[in-house]
């Protein structure tokens, strides 16, 4: 873009140097390259599929090779279980599969699978479970009938509950051990409140009070096909593959409609909150709010000033904060966004202790610049030009496409989604995400975490304000667990 | 925004690829054979282009074959830093005016260099004058600084729709690589050539910082990459493996550009690097543009190849850390290179160890001695080009401990000295071989980082199907005399975190 002068100069002079030692011709600087347009590109969609019982179903054939996956989405997730349960629907994700069925035990599961280089795997989330397979595509008849089977008729068998129990305490006494950790878990705590659905911690207590009956239970209520959405990719022939869906599930009978629950969001307080740790030279600050949803009709002026903000390596806070101020590795951040609840709004960088209080000044300082000045038209292009240049990547495989559809289908979403992104991106100007910048992003109403090692810091974080410290201190086990673990129990509580 | 990920988990990232990506079948060669061009250009670069129209995207992985096993003697993490330094512009990308920059850049290597002799006298330091030499190298900085356009390479591949843009550095390669749209090819090439004919070392020194805040995070402040940087300096003593990649610290604020630029002039040699592009390409059209813009780089020799070789160790070593962090227990053994007749062996105990559920450490320590959450072994630790290690590792349960990880992982090696493993165990291990290599050609990321490894380590990417050979062949007597050979005490190196709690946090009063 600018000062080409000199390299006119340079590239004639290898052109000779190059021309008489390797017979190549000229090279064309990169600014004044012309790019052909992309050829039109229309991806396969899947194909939907609704059955009376409610059940939705993607088909997405694709032949590249020989392999066959499914996943189907569950509604109802973490956000849905008891206070006092908190890690149950973790441990149901797990013991679902190494449960086994009623008729095979998880282990003889495993043997039966992985002779085949086959996977049948079950997993949760805050708002839905899943359970998927992969396999090559001469084993689908047998691995899908064992995944019916799980699907159906899983044990939960006792053993493997204990053994996902340990898991989770193990989880526990180790979640101090890492910066990132902590870091990840009272962000949570700040941004949407300890007890909120969205934030809370499975504890010992917790964990150890759910039983086997609770994730029978959990499977009675919200395994109804009227809750599932199924997508279907690889190598099949669509509709030998629809027969067979039919024949499995068309007599399975609707049950009850998962619904999740009514969950309350307060903005976290303002103010300093500090967490200790004396074992590293670094600190982690991450700067909180509650963010918004993907249907508010700011979505698309706050996509693009977060890819200014924050978003990549031509981001203001890449740029300046770790290129120019050569003050973090790590920095990035923005309005977080989610599909079915406010996203985290988070700005976040590891600085030295040392440089702890200049950082956090520094990050304040690049949230001024984008409340008091809007983008020149340059750097509003390039944002748009990233996200809108880049597009294509976000349905280049049949299997992106096919997920991009079921997250529409489950968060009852318009499945054209995607296609409005691209024109409404195209439609932000430099005063809407100037205007997004001041209404989502407010210094006095931010609450700024600081994890790190205070003795080192350059100045007292209370030189900014009051700081509220935080206890992360592991809450013990129940009395009768500590037994069951023997002496020496989970070790340190910090 | 992880654009480096050099240290353990980026490192056994690409092992794993490199450990799974074995065999198909010879028919699949043939198809493959069909769509991949190679060509070395006369300069020596090597460029391979395979055909897969499925989008109208392209994706590409360049390997420069040195790591931070070519780091130079008190210049550790100069290989990373090169990395960083590959963002930072070329004569003509990132600068307002190059010559005038240029000028400037040369003053801010003289300043610096007459500050850090300076800085490292023994005897007769002055400080003030340290002071004064100190502040003209910063002044000459700011002078440089005047012409920069930040981060104008990454700026111009994010906004002609570039994505996954990154790099990494492990102790054995430096790998760079993103996704384009196809009809981006030319700039892709004209850019990505110029990175690498025209480097220009500008905001050497800030980048060291934000290399430094790198090893903070991974290293310093992060139990699990302290126990690392401690327990390869144990275990190795000839290799470079025994020197943390990120650098060490006191290297980390000494080296300079001048010495950077003499890493890339050493080793950024179009015969030691290895560009695959794989996407919606028509070799017929690209390779000529490729060889267009990339016949730019220089012809130069081949770096000399490292000669040290690990001695022996011939006694137990072992590295134990009081840390603020539940306990973790690991244990190597010496190894041959990956270029061993018995590669393919150590796949297969590797996976027969500790590839998922049904793999002996899981079934022994996890599920039926209850004393784990996790335990498992591998290879290529910490690299796998040189003489590496086999490791083992548990990380015990609440109220477990490391002795119990010890004592169990040395009951599955004598199991596995002793008896032959069954015919269930090897069969699975040659099957998951093949599927996972037929996973792995689902991306065009993912095949171009396999075509170009497989190209640099073996000379050809064939090696990638071929390999299934060595695999078929692996026999249960195999796996008794390498593990007997192996995994003996004598060759092995001890790591552990035992917990020491805070003890400002623990009531002890301050420390």
């Amino acid at each position: 873009m600018r000062a080409q002068k000199s390299r006119f100069v340079k590239v004639l002079f290898s052109f000779v140097l190059l021309a008489s030692a390797l017979g190549y011709t000229q090279v064309t600087p990169w600014n004044q390259l012309k790019f052909p347009p992309l050829p039109a590109f229309n991806p396969q969609q899947p194909t939907r599929i609704q059955l009376s019982n409610g059940m939705v179903i993607f088909l997405q054939p694709d032949h590249e090779l020989p392999l066959v996956s499914v996943t189907a989405r569950i509604r109802g997730g973490s956000i849905s279980e008891p206070a006092a349960k908190v890690g149950l629907v973790g441990l149901y994700g797990e013991v679902w599969r190494t449960g086994g069925t009623k008729s095979k035990t998880g282990d003889q599961m495993d043997d039966f699978l992985e002779g085949r280089a086959a996977k049948i795997e079950t997993g949760d989330g805050s708002d839905s479970t899943s359970i998927g397979l992969n396999c090559l595509k001469g084993d689908f008849d047998p691995v899908f009938d064992m995944y019916l089977d799980l699907l159906r008729n899983p044990e939960f068998r006792a053993d493997k509950l204990e053994l996902a129990k340990e898991q989770a305490y193990t989880g526990i006494a180790r979640r101090n051990d890492s910066v990132g950790s902590i870091v990840g878990r009272v962000a949570d705590d700040l941004t949407y409140g300890k007890d909120n659905p969205y934030a809370r911690d499975d504890e010992y207590a917790t964990v150890f009070a759910v039983q086997r009956e609770d994730l029978v239970s959990w499977h009675q209520q919200y395994v109804q096909p009227n809750n599932i959405i199924l997508g279907v990719s690889g190598d099949f022939d669509p509709s030998a593959m629809e027969a067979k869906l039919r024949k499995a599930f068309d007599s399975w009978r609707k049950g009850t409609q998962a619904k999740d629950p009514d969950i309350k969001f307060a903005p976290p307080k303002p103010g300093y909150y500090f967490v200790q740790k004396t074992d590293v030279n670094q600190s982690t600050i991450a700067m909180l709010d509650l963010g918004i949803l993907r249907n508010n009709p700011d979505y698309f002026a706050v996509s693009v000033m977060n890819e200014i903000f924050g978003g990549g390596f031509s981001s203001r806070l890449f740029n300046n904060v770790r290129a120019a101020k050569g003050l973090a590795y790590s920095v990035g951040g923005g309005v977080g966004t989610s599909f079915s609840h406010p996203g985290m709004t988070d700005v976040k960088m590891q600085t030295k202790s040392e440089t702890t209080v200049v950082g956090i000044q520094a990050l304040y300082e690049e949230i001024d610049k984008m409340q008091q000045k809007a983008p020149d038209a340059d750097e509003l292009k390039r944002a748009k030009d990233q996200i809108l240049n880049s597009f294509i990547f976000r349905f280049d495989t049949p299997g992106k496409v096919l997920g991009e559809k079921m997250a529409y289908e489950f968060y009852h979403y318009p499945l054209d989604f995607l296609e409005r992104y691209r024109s409404e991106i195209d439609k932000v100007t430099a005063e809407q995400v100037t205007q997004v910048a001041r209404k989502y992003i407010q210094k006095d109403k931010l609450a700024v975490l600081v994890v790190g090692n205070d003795a080192e810091f350059d100045k007292p974080l209370s030189s900014l304000g009051p700081v509220t410290k935080v206890d992360i201190s592991i809450p013990p086990p129940p009395k009768a667990l500590m037994e069951q673990m023997g002496q020496q129990g989970p070790g340190g509580s910090n | 925004m992880n654009r480096s990920f050099a240290r353990v988990t980026g490192l056994s990232c690409v092992i794993l690829i490199l450990a799974l990506a074995l065999p198909l079948a010879a028919q699949d060669l043939a198809s493959f054979e069909k769509r991949v061009t190679v060509k070395t250009l006369p300069n020596g670069l090597t460029v391979l282009i395979l055909r897969r129209p499925e989008a109208p995207v392209f994706s590409f992985f360049t390997i420069v074959d040195a790591g931070s096993a070519q780091d130079p003697l008190s210049e550790t993490g100069l290989a990373h830093m090169m990395e960083h330094m590959a963002f930072k512009g070329t004569h003509d990308i990132g600068t307002t005016n190059y010559a005038e920059e240029k000028v400037a850049l040369a003053k801010v290597e003289q300043t610096y260099a007459a500050y850090d002799a300076e800085r490292i006298k023994r005897v007769g330091r002055d400080p003030q004058k340290l002071a004064q030499l100190q502040k003209e190298w910063q002044d000459a900085i700011a002078d440089a600084d005047k012409f920069v356009i930040k981060n104008q390479f990454g700026e111009i591949v994010e906004s002609h729709g570039g994505v996954g843009m990154n790099a990494f550095t492990n102790y054995d390669e430096t790998g760079y690589m993103y996704s384009m749209p196809s009809n981006m090819i030319e700039l892709w090439a004209a850019i990505e050539s110029d990175r690498f004919a025209n480097p220009v070392m500008r905001e050497f020194y800030k980048e060291r910082n934000v290399v430094m805040e790198e090893r903070r995070m991974r290293t310093d402040s992060n139990p699990t990459g302290r126990l690392i940087e401690q327990f390869l300096g144990t275990a190795f003593a000839a290799n470079p493996y025994h020197r943390p990649t990120v650098g060490y610290a006191s290297d980390l604020q000494s080296f300079s550009a001048t010495d950077a630029s003499e890493f890339f002039r050493q080793h950024y040699v179009p015969s030691n690097m290895v560009i695959a592009l794989v996407g919606d390409l028509d070799p017929a059209q690209v390779m000529p543009v490729v060889e267009r813009y990339f016949g730019q780089l220089a012809t130069k020799p081949k770096p000399t190849e490292l000669t040290t070789v690990e001695p022996p160790q011939n006694s137990v070593r072992e590295v134990k850390l009081n840390d603020q962090a539940q306990p973790i227990y690991v244990e190597g053994y010496h190894r041959p290179s990956y270029l061993d007749p018995d590669d393919a062996v150590y796949d297969a105990i590797g996976d027969v160890m500790s590839n998922g559920r049904t793999s002996r450490m899981f079934r022994s320590l996890v599920r039926d001695q209850k004393i784990a959450a996790d335990a498992g072994g591998f290879s290529g630790f910490p690299g796998n080009k040189y003489a590496h290690l086999f490791a083992f590792y548990g990380v015990p349960l609440p109220g477990h401990t490391n002795q119990e990880m010890q004592k169990s992982i040395q009951a599955e090696i004598v199991k596995l000295k002793t008896q032959d493993v069954t015919d269930d165990e090897l069969q699975m291990f040659k099957t998951r071989a093949k599927a996972d290599l037929i996973r792995g050609l689902a991306s065009n990321e993912g095949l171009a980082q396999q075509l170009a490894v497989y190209q640099t380590r073996y000379g050809d990417w064939r090696e990638l199907f071929r390999s299934l050979e060595k695999v078929d062949k692996v026999s249960k007597a195999d796996i008794r005399r390498v593990a007997n050979k192996a995994f003996q005490d004598s060759n092995r190196t001890i790591g552990s975190i035992e917990t020491m709690m805070d003890p400002a946090a623990a009531g002890r009063g301050a420390n």
